[in-house]
C-alpha cells in the first residue's frame, strides 16, 4: 500500500511500462463546493482506464474522455465544470462547485 | 509532463523531499523546484520563487498569485505514523492509516508481534521503541500512538515522543492507568509536556473491537493534523 499521490505516480509507471499513453489530470482552481481541493489528480491511460479522482465522480467520465484525445495529439488542455443542469444531461458538479482541470500527456 | 520531471519527481518524493511542480497552463511548459532552486523551461522571477517557497511551507497547491497563468502543484513527503505495539489493534489501524495517507512504522521488540504475516505491506521495526523512533526521529508531520499496555515498552516510546515535535501522540489505557503513566512520566521530568497525551486515545465512537478502537484512533488523528476539534 502507498499514499494516495504515490499510487498514482506508481499507476504511471505501471502503464508506461505496458506501453500504453498516459494523460495526467489536475484540479488546478476550485469556486464554491467543489469536492476535490487544488492539485487532486486522475490519471488515465489510452484504453479509459483510471485511477485517482477530480471530482466526486460527476466529471470524471468527461476527463477520461478528454484526457484520451490528449494522449492522442499531445496536446494540453483545460477543462472547466460548472454547475450541472439535471433537464439537459450535462456534465457538472450537482453540488454548485465549479472546477478547473488541467490535463496533460506523460511522455 | 516531459520523461525527466516525471523521474526527478518520483525520486524526490522516494527520499521524503518537498517539492513543487510549475505549470503554464497556456501551453504545458514545467519546472520543478525542490531545495529553492528551479529546474525546467519555464523563467521565473524571485517574486515567483518567494511565492512557490510560501505554498510550498503551507503545502497548498494553486494558481500563482504573480501570475495566475502557473500553477503550482505542491508535493509535501506524506504524514507518518509511529504505531508502538504489534497487537491486535495495531493489525486494523497500520492498513488504515496506510490508506489514509500516512507511512506507518510498526515497533515491537517482541517478534512473535511484530511479524510479517501479522503486518503484511508495513514498516516494521522489533527494537526497543526508543531506539526505534530514536533512528527515525518524529517529526513535525509524525504522529504516534502507544498501544502495548506495557510501560516497560510505551514510557519509553513516550519520552522520545514527547522531546520531539510530533503534532500527534496517543496513548492507550483507562483514565485510571493514564493517571498512573502522568505520574510515572512527572517524576521523569516531564510534567510540562505531559498535557499532549491523547488519552483515553481515540475519539469516542462507542465502538470496542479491535477495528473500531482503530477507526476512533485514526478519526482523531486525522481531526488533530487538521487542526480540528469537536
Amino acid at each position: 500500500m502507498a499514499t494516495e499521490t504515490d499510487d498514482v505516480f506508481t499507476r504511471i509507471g505501471q502503464w508506461q511500462m505496458a506501453g500504453k499513453g498516459v494523460a495526467l489530470a489536475t484540479v488546478v482552481r476550485t469556486w464554491g463546493s467543489s469536492p476535490r481541493p487544488a492539485g487532486s489528480h486522475l490519471v488515465v491511460d489510452e484504453t479509459g482506464a483510471f485511477f485517482g479522482s477530480v471530482s466526486g465522480g460527476c466529471i470524471e467520465g468527461a476527463v477520461i474522455h478528454e484526457a484520451r484525445a490528449v494522449i492522442a495529439d499531445g496536446k494540453p488542455r483545460l477543462l472547466e465544470f460548472g454547475v450541472s443542469d439535471e433537464q439537459a444531461w450535462e456534465v457538472g458538479l450537482a453540488c454548485g462547485g465549479k472546477v478547473e482541470v488541467y490535463v496533460e500527456r506523460v511522455e | 509532463m516531459k520523461a525527466d520531471i516525471l523521474h526527478r519527481l518520483i525520486a524526490l518524493r522516494q527520499a521524503r523531499s518537498p517539492c513543487a511542480l510549475v505549470t503554464r497552463i497556456i501551453d504545458g511548459c514545467q519546472s520543478l523546484i525542490a531545495g529553492g532552486s528551479p529546474d525546467g523551461d519555464l523563467v521565473l522571477t524571485p517574486a515567483h520563487l518567494e511565492q512557490i517557497a510560501a505554498r510550498l511551507a503551507a503545502d497548498k497547491s494553486g494558481p500563482l498569485e504573480a501570475d495566475p497563468g502557473l500553477f503550482v502543484r505542491v508535493y509535501a513527503p506524506p504524514s507518518r505514523l509511529f504505531v508502538v505495539g504489534a497487537v491486535h489493534i495495531a493489525q486494523f489501524l497500520a492498513p488504515m492509516a496506510t490508506m489514509a495517507g500516512f507511512e506507518v512504522t510498526v515497533i515491537d521488540p517482541r517478534r512473535a508481534f511484530a511479524n510479517a504475516d501479522r503486518f503484511p505491506d508495513v514498516e516494521l521495526s522489533d527494537e526497543w521503541p526508543d531506539e526505534a523512533m530514536a533512528k527515525r526521529l518524529p517529526d513535525a508531520q509524525t504522529a504516534v500512538v502507544t498501544l502495548t499496555h506495557d510501560p516497560k515498552l510505551d514510557d519509553p516510546a513516550l519520552v522520545v515522543a514527547l522531546a520531539s515535535p510530533a503534532f500527534y501522540i496517543g496513548a492507550l489505557g483507562s483514565r485510571r492507568t493514564h493517571a498512573q503513566r502522568v505520574e510515572r512520566l512527572t517524576a521523569e521530568g516531564l510534567g510540562e509536556q505531559v498535557t499532549r497525551i491523547h488519552a483515553p486515545v481515540g475519539l469516542d465512537l462507542g465502538g470496542r473491537s479491535p477495528a473500531e478502537i482503530a477507526v476512533s484512533v485514526l478519526a482523531q488523528i486525522v481531526m488533530v493534523k487538521h487542526g480540528h476539534d469537536l
